[in-house]
């Protein structure tokens, strides 16, 4: 091997396992800002109103004098609550369905391929939007309309893996060493599908986070009191002509931010566990 | 004496595509090693699939000592194919690989020249080669009666051809099982078999 290879100083793998660190952390921490944080430090001061960001408000305050970085690390904090309950749910609805369609009868293919048909052929935001609203918005029909909608990708690739599995020559050979379904479901199909569970688990993320901030933008999804990200986006909108831009930038941005991370995270995870390029 | 017998057996892959073969027949006795000769497209990795279970006859059946392959438990019919990457898991190191048929016999490893080290490593790691001895030792470690070989030796350098078939056919000789050797070298039927089938000119 020659010497190049190692120009680089760390090798995708450790860099892999900092990211996963920096971003557990990070998660945890919005999480726990969410938490920890009184809600009078993010509540109305009308002095304050409209104050662009200094050293007290890093972020400003906005047409309440609610100070804009509590109010976003609140925000985001419930982003990531629904994120990940919406998609451990639409996970393991993939992971169930995947199987099932790969594995069972053909009647049972055709109806589930059919519903993921429908499903993808409808816009995602609008049958959240749906949903959200049939269940009377609120965090309740938001968590419905976002984990009935994501798995379908998810269920298609587990069936395409599991149809490939089945047809493998070591399955068959592993059969014919008199080892039952069940043992060759749990010893050489599940490891195999774990990694793609948890990278797909992980690459849904961000779209949970997404599309809770866009229907709650919309005003279907979270009460206006509750301070999420899409909530003070859409407020921030009838301010943003009277010069009051800090309101949508950085809300918006660190939106952007967690959710490009928590993506280039899945995607090195992805190359990470995957047999064929983890000696690249 | 037991014995594995194909009768008039029939196979196509879809109903829509020609057959394979009809109305074949085939018969091993155990003790036997018997060569199968047949240029490419006649079917020999299909007839080794359906001989050891691999596939469902559409015509004819599969017997074995006068009754059907048992659908449960060790296969007493074992098949060797020639793809070694593609019998392994490629997620599982070696020894768990050797493990799945129970427990490993040493002097197996030893006579198929089979390193200590090679255990730990993963399929990836190891040549067609290496992984076919590991493939041969699953094979032979298994209580099978009847090993088919399809094409094992064709991706391996001559010495380590010699090795293999040494050890295969001292180890058939000593539990007198019946072996079926698919191969396109008539020098290697005719020097290991005792009898030998070809298609050639069917």
């Amino acid at each position: 091997m020659s010497r190049t290879g190692y120009k680089k100083g760390l090798n995708r793998r450790t860099k892999t396992l900092f990211l996963t660190l920096f971003l557990s952390v990070l998660v945890l921490l919005v999480y726990a800002s969410g938490i920890l944080i009184p809600g009078e430090a993010a509540g109305t001061n009308i002095q304050y109103a409209g104050q662009p960001p200094s050293w007290a408000h890093p972020f400003g305050t906005d047409n309440l004098g609610r100070d804009l970085l509590m109010r976003t690390l609140k925000g985001l904090s419930v982003s990531v609550t629904v994120g990940i309950t919406a998609s451990c749910v639409s996970a393991v609805i993939a992971i169930l369905t995947g199987i099932a369609t790969a594995a069972g009868l053909r009647g049972v293919d055709g109806v589930i391929g059919w519903i993921i048909d429908l499903m993808m052929g409808i816009p995602h935001t609008v049958l959240i939007l749906l949903i959200s609203f049939s269940l009377g918005r609120g965090l309740k029909g938001l968590l419905v309309g976002i984990a009935a909608t994501h798995w379908t990708s998810l269920a298609r690739l587990i069936r395409g893996e599991v149809l490939q599995l089945r047809s493998a020559h070591y399955i068959a050979a592993s059969r014919r060493l008199g080892k039952s379904g069940g043992w060759i479901l749990t010893h050489h199909l599940l490891p195999h599908l774990a990694p793609q569970f948890i990278v797909g688990l992980i690459l849904m993320f961000p779209h949970a986070i997404l599309h809770e901030a866009s229907i709650s933008f919309l005003g279907y999804g979270l009460s206006p009191e509750q301070p999420a990200i899409g909530i003070i986006l859409a407020e921030s909108m009838r301010y943003l002509s009277s010069g009051m831009w800090w309101m949508a930038v950085f809300p918006g941005l660190l939106l952007v931010l967690f959710v490009l991370l928590l993506d280039r995270l899945g995607e090195n995870l992805r190359a990470a566990l995957d047999p064929y390029s983890t000696q690249e | 004496m037991m014995q594995l017998e194909a009768r008039q057996l029939g196979f196509r892959y879809h109903k829509n595509m020609p057959w394979v073969f009809r109305d074949l027949e085939f018969r091993v006795e155990q003790g036997e090693c018997v060569s199968l000769l047949a240029p490419s497209g006649f079917g020999k990795t299909t007839l080794a699939l359906l001989l050891a279970g691999y596939l469902t006859p559409v015509e004819g059946e599969i017997l074995l000592g006068g009754k059907p392959l048992p659908r449960r438990g060790v296969c007493p019919v074992q098949l060797i194919c020639q793809h070694p990457e593609r019998a392994v898991n490629p997620r599982w190191r070696l020894r768990r690989v050797l493990e799945e048929c129970g427990p490993i016999k040493e002097d197996m490893l030893e006579a198929l020249g089979i390193e200590r080290a090679w255990l730990e490593r993963f399929p990836g790691e190891l040549s067609g080669g290496e992984l076919q001895r590991f493939c041969v030792a699953r094979a032979l470690m298994s209580s099978a009666d009847f090993l088919i070989c399809d094409e094992i030796s064709t991706m391996l350098d001559v010495i380590t051809q010699a090795q293999i078939w040494n050890v295969v056919c001292s180890e058939a000789k000593r539990r007198n099982m019946g072996l079926v050797i698919i191969t396109h070298n008539q020098h290697l039927a005719q020097r290991l078999c005792s009898r030998s089938c070809d298609w050639g000119g069917v």
